[in-house]
């Protein structure tokens, strides 16, 4: 690992303050992808500016139609906050899917969303539960949050302080793991909202995206037959030694039909 | 840098640079080898050690993060006298080979009997997604933590 | 198969009981001391730098701007080595090929000089104070290539460019084994022939401890010592010192610590030790280097990586009548220690399986590639055979519309036919094939399979089951043959029996411990054998300065040679003993009986215990005069023969048609390995291998792209088996014990591997409507295969 120089701010403005006078500063969260990255010389950020001491971050509130997440928040803790497993499960579900359980002791749901990794599975819920992402400037709709592979909507130096997830009337996660990295091939989540169905495809393309097709189909005919008549063309689809694009384009019908029989209690 | 830290109930205050894995501290600063290094991809698990209480890869937290933690390793939980009882279940059930994986494996073990009561063996199978073996075929190891989890083996398909 | 007795209830520590390891405590304490948890004051750090291209020129390398790094002390490249008139790295098995030629191995220097031949191949050496000094440094090691073209595609690699000035179509050798005509006339008058291509796909072993050794060197005496991971450290000493040339062997001294595994991987002499050990001499330092992950993914010996075309030939009744197999076989960019051995006397020798095919013809190109070095790795060669004489069996049955048990059970070698001696070379001592079909059929309930299908349907699972009879041969012997045949080595091993003044017993063995319990074994093996207490027997191994030669442990050889060697050493230290304890009890040699430890006096209640005779032994007051003092024996034991463990493999699966996911749902194995010492040690040994093998049937391959790069290189894409891909193992045994060895044992260590690929792939294609596919069997694959692509 390459030399740099380590930070501990106790406020964002701290946090942001430190990265807006370093040369090629990083937010070090959970550091569950960066600490890898760094270790294998793939990263070299001069200063690291650990977010963990800052309290505006961190914990969770759950209210009747909302659950806002800290983006501290590690993912253990979202499996086992029995107020989000009361109220949104799907979320805890999701998150008791992320890597091993020593990964969901350390990594966070702020650094999951902001590295915007295509095969991450944080990001399925935030676009499919149509999440908002508030930083400490401003919010930004989950649905316009993830631009590309490792690409989001943030600016340099900005800071994911929580995430604010609407509650569904029901909803369901399925995940195609890899079967070496256990990260998401393809995962699905589809919620229901007022008679609303939205859809969240992680792992497929360079970062998640909804389903609009299937939504489409599935705001007229909420059925798993209905999903058969949906075509998921593999254009842009990601590509590698576990799944072609057309596989992958394959499993996003059939995570999503999956999903559909979960949610639908089938 | 500084950090104060402490290591199975000792407290440590040590000086390394920012760039220092949790791992290296405990291995080369402190000296307590029974820890290991067998992936550089946070992937083989053979490095996993509490810290405050849970489960984590020593591989991939930096030395800074440690600051005002409490960190146990496998020499802190039993010793030769006086095993833990995952350390008596795994060699009870023949839960090891080569051993290069045991303690990461039996610090997983512990955290996994200990937040998940009624532990079956299917969940105990997936609660070891994180670390690997290539001796065993996991079989004795499961059975030995079901052992301490006193959750019947699941019975054969 | 051992219901577990928990050790207070097992009084016996003898032969055959259950009995805990004893290496374990310090394993689960933390305590273990593996080479990296070695260091010597002033110890540098190594790191290499390493060829990025599958096949280069080197034409430069510019050292200066890591040499100015704070902390860096040197940089060697290979052509140094070479310079300094360090030997080429052997191949310990010479081959020839059907027309008495012998192989042609590709230059092997210890580091690559002149040219590189594989991604990963190290070419210059970097010693700093620190690790991330030197793994900076060697960044900045500044190298000018010429890049060449690669050989990558195994399949086409003959007809390719030679990468090898005077090796053609890169082949290193065409061997033969069998008769080729009269099995041409076997096909030639053949009722049925069924013909599969077949490919075994490269593994890469991942023993979970990396590769790591610390080099050291004294000034004062000249003596080097190499703390490393190895299986075999006698043989390590022997290379280092006959070819490389590092030092005589009285002035090196390799001690293998506590090991992490080896599979076969740490059997072989690599760049990084010895360029390590020379290294330490140059600068008169310690010098420490542990493989990261990565380095062992690029440059671990690889293993299996064969393409073959297998016919078998039948009469009217499936009986078969000749096998014929053509196999291409990946050696990798160099012969690695024994990697021409592998697929040639490891592996046609086994194409006889368990069956009477009376005609047997098989050709092996041994095949050069830009790839890594391809080796031993868990079975070495048997898994290959055994994949290729059970997958063809089965698809034969279904061609032929009968019952791949019956067929398997109508052909088999039955056990009057012992001695049985088959067309390609060996002769199997003993067996009793179909007691362990039988068992292992009634185990998986074969009768109840339709309904268990049926349920499985119902859930929308295609379930399948799939058999392998497999046979293999362990404890590579007699050394005559062996050494005839080409082996650079003889095949024996050590063993020594130190009896000490007070009764307690040392034993020293040259075979190697890395997971196997060797400790906790031999030790009851030498208890049993003494009648001593199992407490106060110590087992020492891995250490060159501490027993007088080895050949280590590969092969499932550890108990049948080395444990042999050990039993006959006891049989001299009490025959010794025996005059003593004549001496004692004033009577003759022969009128004394040993038994439980106590030498008695015939027809009398006189006797006296090998422990006073120890003592006698050790303080010779009142003592044979013809006699040496002291109760120390030592034996090589030679054996005659392979031994022939043998079994049977039974896998179901289920596939997920929708996306084509297999999973492993059950598993038999029954297992004929003769006596056994710890049925809890063989049940391990059988589930290691036994997931080792559904890894090479279900995910791992290691994928070279177009380019030579390897694809799979780290444990985010070369899928490991993990604990919820695997169901629980059942496994049991049947017992003929071994004809020709004093423990009647065979070994068990390998067996799992060896049977196991084929049962699964049975079952896999039984599962897709007898659809093949190649391993492993990955998800898209199998979801293609399902689509009829």
């Amino acid at each position: 690992m390459y030399p740099f120089n380590y930070h501990k701010p106790a406020s964002v403005s701290e946090a942001v303050s430190l990265f807006r006078n370093a040369d090629d500063p990083m937010y070090l969260s959970g550091g569950m992808t960066l600490i890898p990255t760094m270790k294998q010389r793939l990263a070299a950020p001069t200063d690291l500016i650990d977010l963990s001491g800052i309290p505006e971050v961190s914990g969770i509130e759950v209210s009747a139609d909302r659950v806002r997440v800290g983006a501290f928040t590690r993912h253990n803790d979202v499996v086992r906050s029995p107020e989000i497993n009361k109220t949104l499960p799907v979320l805890s579900h999701l998150a008791g899917l992320i890597g091993d359980n020593q990964v969901r002791n350390r990594g966070t749901i702020g650094g999951s969303v902001a590295n915007s990794d295509p095969s991450a599975d944080y990001p399925a819920a935030v676009v499919g539960l149509g999440a908002t992402v508030y930083t400490q400037d401003r919010s930004i709709s989950g649905d316009e949050f993830f631009l590309n592979l490792f690409e989001t909507a943030l600016h340099p130096g900005e800071i994911i302080t929580h995430i604010d997830f609407p509650v569904p009337t029901r909803a369901a996660y399925q995940k195609f793991p890899n079967p070496a990295s256990r990260y998401a091939v393809v995962g699905v989540l589809i919620a229901e909202f007022a008679g609303t169905i939205r859809v969240g495809v992680t792992g497929a393309g360079p970062c998640a995206c909804r389903a609009s097709g299937m939504e489409e189909v599935l705001n007229q005919n909420l059925t798993v037959a209905a999903l058969d008549a949906v075509e998921v063309p593999d254009a842009g689809f990601n590509s590698d030694l576990h799944a072609s694009a057309e596989y992958r384009a394959h499993l996003v019908k059939v995570m999503a039909r999956r999903a559909l029989a979960d949610l639908l209690g089938q | 840098m500084k950090v104060s830290f402490k290591v199975n109930g000792q407290a440590h205050e040590i000086d390394v640079p920012p760039n220092t894995l949790l791992v290296e501290v405990l291995r080369e600063t402190l000296e307590l080898t029974g820890t290991h290094v067998g992936c550089d991809t946070s992937q083989c698990g053979a490095c996993t050690v509490h810290l405050d209480g849970r489960a984590v890869k020593s591989c991939t937290v930096l030395a800074p993060q440690l600051d005002g933690v409490e960190v146990t390793t496998i020499e802190g939980i039993g010793d030769s006298e006086n095993l833990h009882p995952m350390q008596a279940a795994f060699r009870e059930c023949h839960a090891l080979q080569c051993g290069f994986c045991t303690p990461g494996m039996i610090m997983q073990a512990i955290d996994l009997v200990e937040k998940n009561p009624g532990l079956d063996s299917q969940a105990i199978r997936e609660g070891l997604e994180g670390n690997i073996c290539r001796c065993t075929g996991y079989h004795n190891i499961v059975r030995a933590i079901a052992s301490v989890a006193d959750a019947k083996p699941a019975s054969v398909k | 198969m051992s219901e577990v007795v928990s050790q207070a209830e097992s009084e016996n520590q003898g032969i055959g009981a259950p009995v805990r390891r004893r290496e374990d405590l310090r394993f689960i304490t933390g305590d273990g001391r593996y080479t990296d948890d070695i260091n010597q004051p002033g110890q540098l750090y190594a790191a290499f730098c390493r060829s990025p291209y599958p096949r280069v020129r080197i034409d430069n390398i510019d050292a200066s701007e890591a040499l100015a790094l704070p902390g860096v002390v040197a940089v060697y490249t290979g052509q140094q080595l070479v310079d300094d008139g360090l030997g080429d790295l052997p191949c310990g098995w010479m081959v020839k090929s059907k027309d008495g030629t012998e192989m042609i191995s590709a230059p092997h220097p210890p580091m690559a000089a002149t040219v590189a031949n594989y991604v990963g191949e190290p070419y210059a050496l970097v010693l700093a104070e620190t690790l991330q000094i030197a793994k900076q440094a060697a960044e900045l090691v500044d190298t000018d290539f010429t890049e060449l073209n690669a050989v990558v595609d195994l399949a086409h690699a003959s007809g390719s460019e030679n990468i090898y000035e005077g090796i053609e179509n890169n082949l290193a050798y065409e061997w033969a084994l069998g008769d080729e005509d009269a099995t041409k006339m076997a096909f030639a008058r053949a009722a049925h022939v069924t013909t599969l291509d077949l490919t075994n796909n490269r593994l890469i072993p991942n023993a979970l401890e990396p590769r790591a050794c610390l080099g050291m060197y004294e000034r004062g005496t000249g003596d080097y010592t190499l703390y490393t991971t190895s299986q075999n450290p006698h043989l390590e000493r022997l290379v280092l010192s006959a070819f490389v040339q590092i030092a005589p062997e009285h002035k090196l001294r390799i001690i293998a610590p506590d090991v992490g595994g080896g599979f076969g991987s740490k059997i072989f002499i690599y760049s990084e030790e010895t360029s390590v050990i020379w290294a330490a001499g140059k600068i008169k330092r310690p010098i420490k280097w542990v493989a990261d992950r990565s380095e062992s993914f690029l440059a671990d010996a690889h293993g299996r990586d064969h393409i073959t075309r297998a016919e078998l030939a039948m009469d009217e009744m499936g009986r078969f009548t000749g096998l014929r197999v053509k196999t291409t076989a990946n050696l990798g960019a160099y012969l690695s220690t024994f990697g021409s051995s592998v697929p040639t006397y490891l592996y046609g020798t086994l194409l006889a399986g368990q069956y009477k095919t009376p005609n047997i013809y098989v050709e092996v190109q041994g095949t050069y590639t830009n790839t890594a070095p391809v080796d031993a790795y868990r079975g070495a060669g048997r898994p290959e055979a055994t994949y290729v004489v059970e997958r063809i069996v089965d698809q034969a049955a279904r061609e032929l519309g009968k019952d791949p048990a019956d067929l398997r059970r109508m052909n088999m070698i039955q056990p009057e036919d012992f001695p049985y001696e088959t067309p390609v070379a060996l002769t199997y001592d003993t067996g009793n094939y179909e007691a362990s079909l039988d068992k292992a059929l009634e185990m998986i309930d074969y009768a109840g399979f339709e309904a268990r299908q049926a349920e499985a349907a119902e859930r929308g699972k295609r379930r399948g089951i799939g058999l392998a009879c497999y046979i293999e041969a362990c404890g590579l012997a007699p050394s005559k043959l062996a050494i005839q045949l080409g082996a650079g080595v003889g095949l024996y091993e050590s063993g020594e029996i130190r009896m000490n003044p007070t009764g307690s017993v040392s034993v020293f063995t040259g075979s190697h411990s890395h997971g196997q319990g060797h400790e906790t074994t031999f030790a009851q093996v030498v208890s049993d054998k003494l009648g001593v207490s199992y407490d106060d027997v110590e087992v020492i191994h891995g250490d060159t300065g501490r027993m007088e030669f080895g050949l280590g442990t590969y092969g499932s050889r550890s108990l049948a040679v080395g444990g042999s060697a050990l039993m006959v050493a006891a049989e001299k230290v009490i025959e010794k003993g025996r005059k003593i304890a004549a001496h004692m009890m004033q009577a003759q040699v022969d009128q004394v009986d040993f038994e439980n430890g106590q030498f008695t006096l015939q027809d009398s209640n006189q006797s006296v215990s090998i422990q006073e005779v120890a003592f006698a032994a050790y303080v010779p007051a009142d003592y044979p005069e013809d006699l040496e003092p002291g109760l120390t024996e030592k034996a090589f034991y030679d054996p005659n023969n392979f031994t022939y463990p043998a079994g049977t493999h039974v896998a179901e699966v289920e596939v997920d048609l929708e996306t084509g996911v297999v999973q492993l749902v059950d598993f038999v194995a029954v297992d004929d390995f003769g006596h056994i010492i710890n049925p809890l040690i063989v049940d391990g040994q059988v589930h290691g291998g036994v997931a080792q093998g559904a890894g090479q049937a279900l995910m791992e391959h290691g994928i070279y792209d177009e380019y030579g790069q390897l694809q799979t290189g780290s444990f985010m894409d070369y899928t490991m088996p993990r604990a919820d891909d695997l169901p629980d193992f059942r496994v049991d045994t049947t017992v003929t014990p071994c004809t020709h060895n004093p423990l009647g044992v065979k070994g068990c260590g390998e067996a799992g591997a060896i049977g196991s690929p084929a049962a699964i792939m049975n079952a896999v294609t039984h599962a897709l409507g007898n659809k093949d596919i190649s391993m492993p069997a990955t998800p898209e694959k199998v979801w293609r295969a399902i689509r009829g692509e």
